[in-house]
C-alpha cells in the first residue's frame, strides 16, 4: 500500500513537472509555429504553383518554377552570393579571432568596455553606415581625396561598385558576430589546458594550435554561421555598395516578390536557400559535437 | 515534436485557405459615397512617396475638413503594390502610385472608380492630364505629376560631347567609361535600349525584348552603377558625368550646380505619371475624394513644384506659383 502512494506521489510529481515543461514551452513553439513553420509552409506550397500577372498566385499545379531554378543563370547567382559569404566570412575570422583572442588577454573590466565598443557600431542603422563607406572609398571621397593631395596617387582608385566593395561592406556589418562567439568560447577555455600542455613539452605555438584552437572551433563555427547566414542573404550592401551589377540571391529573392512580381519562382529561391543553411547548421552541430566529444576523452 | 508533422501539415493547409478566401475577395459594386457625410468622423491614411508632399498637408487638411490624416511612406512602386495587393484591409484610404501601377490596381479590382462629383478640382487639370492612356477619362486615378526621363549630365565636364542620344549613354565615349549610371527599376532601366533600337518602352515582343537585353548587358560593362535614387548627387560631386534620370530628379541636382543640365534623347522617351487612387477597402471614401480634391487645389498642387521641382498637369500652375528658380 505505502509503495503504491508513494509511486502514485512520484507519478504526480512528474505529470506536473511535464505540465509545467510544456507550459513553458508553448509561447516558444506557438512563435515557431505562427511565425517560421506556417509561413514556411505557404512558402512550399507556393513553389508549385503559377504565378498571376500583377502578383500573387494562381492555382495551377506546375514543377516549373524548380526547373528554372537550376538555369546555369540562378545557378550562377547562387555561387557567387556563396563565394562573396565565404569570403567574407573567411576575412572575419582571420581579423577576428586575433581580436578576440586579444580581449582575453586584458584584465576582465577592460574586455568588458572593448566588448561593448565591439557592439557599439550596432547603435547606428545598418543603412547609414554603408551609405558612410560610399562617401569614404568613391572615387570623389575622402580616402581618394586624401591620398591625391599626398601625392600617394594621381589617379582615384576605383574602389567602390565590384564585388570585393561588397564583401568589404559585409565584413564590416558582421565582423562583431564573429569576434562575440569565439571571445565566448576562448574565456571558457581553462587556463590550466594550455599550462598542462606546455608543461607536458609543447612549445607555445603547438599549445595554441593543439588544445586552444580546437577547443575555440565550436565558438568559431557559430561566429561562421552567423556571419555567413545574413551575407548570403543581404541585398543592400550589393545594391549600395556593388552599385546594383552584382546580383545576389538575397536581390533576386526581393526582386522576384517585388519587382518580377513572381512569387512561386522567388518561393523556390527561398526555399533553396532554407535548405542550404539547414545543412550548414547540421554540418556546424556535427563538427560540434566531435570537438566536444573528443575533447571529454 | 513528435505530433507535429500532421499538425503542421494540417495548420500549412488551414493556412493557405485562409490566404486564398482573403486572396479572393475582389467583390465590385461602387458604394454610394454621401456629398453630405460628416468628414470629422473620418479618419484618413495616405501612403505616398518620402518627402513627396507638403509636409504641413496633413494638418492643415484637418484645420479645413476635421479629418485626421496619417501619410505613411513607401520607397518605390513595388512596395506599396505589395502592401496592397497581400489581401484583405492594408488600412491604407489613399495611395499614390504611378500610372502603370494604378492600371494594375484597377484591373486587380482593388481601387473604386472616382466620384467625379466630389473632385470638382479635376478641372484644374490641363486637357491632356486627361487622355494619359494608362486611363482615359481618370476614371480611376487622379495625376499627381508627371514629367519624362532623359540624360542629366555635367555641361562643363563634358565640353563638346554633350548627349543628344540614348547611345550616348549606353556606349559613352572611353573618357566617359566607368562614369555613367542608369536606373534600377525595370520599367526604366530597359527604356533608353529600346528606344535606341526603335522599340516601343511598351513591347512585348521576344526578339525584341532579346537584342534589349544583349544591349543592355553590353551597356553595363560601361556603368558606375545603377542607382534610382541619388544619381544626382553623384554629378554634384562629379563621381559621375550623365546619369539616366527622371526630370524632377534632374532638377536637385541643377539646383545644387548650374552646369548640369537635362536632354530628352533624340529617339524620344515616356511620359509618366504618378496618381492618386481610393483603395476598396477605405471605410472614409467620402475623405478620401475631399482629399484628392484639396489637392487639386491651386495653392497645394503649386506646392508640389515649388518644393519637389517636380511638374503638375494644374493649369493654375501657369498664372499662380512663383517662376522656377
Amino acid at each position: 500500500m505505502a509503495l503504491a502512494v508513494k509511486s502514485e506521489g512520484r507519478d504526480a510529481i512528474k505529470r506536473r513537472a511535464l505540465l509545467s515543461r510544456t507550459l513553458f514551452l508553448v509561447p516558444g513553439l506557438t512563435y515557431i509555429t505562427a511565425f517560421m513553420l506556417i509561413p514556411l509552409g505557404f512558402i512550399i506550397a507556393y513553389t508549385f504553383l503559377s504565378r498571376g500577372t500583377y502578383g500573387g498566385i494562381e492555382f495551377i499545379f506546375t514543377f516549373e518554377n524548380y526547373t528554372r531554378a537550376l538555369d546555369s543563370l540562378y545557378i550562377g547567382v547562387l555561387i557567387k552570393s556563396i563565394f562573396i559569404a565565404a569570403a567574407a566570412t573567411v576575412l572575419a575570422f582571420l581579423i577576428g579571432f586575433p581580436v578576440a583572442y586579444a580581449i582575453t588577454k586584458l584584465p576582465t573590466n577592460r574586455q568588458n568596455i572593448m566588448l561593448v565598443l565591439i557592439v557599439l557600431p550596432f547603435w547606428t542603422n545598418f543603412l547609414i553606415r554603408t551609405y558612410a563607406w560610399i562617401v569614404l572609398l568613391n572615387t570623389q571621397g575622402f580616402l581618394n581625396k586624401g591620398l591625391i593631395n599626398m601625392g600617394v596617387i594621381s589617379q582615384p582608385l576605383e574602389l567602390l561598385y565590384k564585388p570585393s566593395a561588397i564583401v568589404l561592406g559585409l565584413l564590416y556589418a558582421y565582423i562583431p558576430l564573429m569576434i562575440l562567439p569565439i571571445y565566448s568560447a576562448l574565456v571558457r577555455i581553462d587556463p590550466a589546458m594550455k599550462e598542462a600542455a606546455i608543461n607536458l613539452g609543447a612549445t607555445p605555438a603547438q599549445a595554441f594550435r593543439q588544445v586552444t584552437l580546437p577547443l575555440a572551433l565550436p565558438g568559431v563555427l557559430v561566429g561562421a554561421i552567423f556571419v555567413f547566414v545574413p551575407s548570403v542573404g543581404n541585398f543592400i550592401v550589393p545594391e549600395l555598395l556593388g552599385g546594383g551589377k552584382t546580383v545576389m540571391v538575397g536581390n533576386l529573392i526581393r526582386d522576384q516578390f517585388l519587382k518580377a512580381r513572381d512569387w512561386p519562382f522567388g518561393s523556390v529561391l527561398a526555399l533553396s536557400m532554407v535548405i542550404m543553411l539547414l545543412v550548414l547548421f547540421f554540418i556546424q552541430a556535427r563538427v560540434n559535437r566531435r570537438v566536444l566529444g573528443d575533447a571529454r576523452a | 515534436m513528435r505530433i507535429s508533422r500532421t499538425a503542421v501539415a494540417a495548420t500549412a493547409i488551414a493556412g493557405l485557405l485562409l490566404g486564398l478566401s482573403a486572396c479572393s475577395s475582389s467583390d465590385s459594386g461602387a458604394t454610394k459615397l454621401d456629398p453630405n457625410a460628416d468628414l470629422s468622423l473620418q479618419t484618413l491614411t495616405v501612403s505616398n512617396w518620402a518627402a513627396y508632399n507638403p509636409e504641413d498637408l496633413p494638418a492643415k487638411f484637418e484645420e479645413k475638413f476635421g479629418t485626421k490624416v496619417t501619410i505613411t511612406n513607401h520607397a518605390t512602386n513595388e512596395e506599396i503594390m505589395a502592401k496592397l495587393t497581400a489581401g484583405g484591409d492594408s488600412g491604407i484610404d489613399v495611395a499614390f502610385v504611378s500610372g502603370q501601377f494604378a492600371q494594375a490596381l484597377a484591373a486587380q479590382g482593388l481601387i473604386e472608380n472616382l466620384d467625379k462629383s466630389l473632385i470638382p478640382n479635376e478641372a484644374n487639370l490641363v486637357p491632356e492630364a486627361s487622355k494619359l492612356s494608362y486611363d482615359p477619362g481618370n476614371k480611376y486615378s487622379m495625376p499627381y505629376s508627371w514629367g519624362t526621363t532623359g540624360i542629366c549630365y555635367r555641361a562643363d565636364l563634358m565640353k563638346g560631347n554633350e548627349p543628344t542620344s540614348w547611345n550616348d549613354l549606353l556606349m559613352p565615349k572611353p573618357q566617359y567609361k566607368g562614369k555613367v549610371t542608369m536606373l534600377a527599376t525595370e520599367r526604366w532601366l530597359m527604356l533608353p535600349a529600346q528606344k535606341s533600337l526603335g522599340y516601343s518602352i511598351n513591347t512585348q515582343d521576344e526578339a525584341e525584348m532579346g537584342k534589349v537585353k544583349d544591349l543592355l548587358i553590353k551597356a553595363k560593362s560601361n556603368l558606375l552603377a545603377y542607382d534610382d535614387t541619388t544619381f544626382y548627387e553623384r554629378l554634384v560631386s562629379g563621381e559621375a558625368v550623365m546619369v539616366e534620370a527622371w526630370d524632377g530628379w534632374c532638377n536637385y541636382g541643377i539646383a545644387k550646380n548650374k552646369n548640369i543640365k537635362f536632354v530628352v534623347p533624340k529617339e524620344g522617351s515616356d511620359l509618366w505619371a504618378d496618381t492618386m487612387v481610393v483603395l476598396k477597402t477605405s471605410k472614409n471614401k467620402e475623405a478620401a475624394h475631399a482629399f484628392i480634391n484639396y489637392i487639386l487645389d491651386k495653392d497645394v498642387h503649386s506646392w508640389v513644384i515649388d518644393n519637389i521641382l517636380y511638374k503638375v498637369p494644374n493649369v493654375l500652375r501657369f498664372t499662380h506659383a512663383s517662376p522656377p528658380k
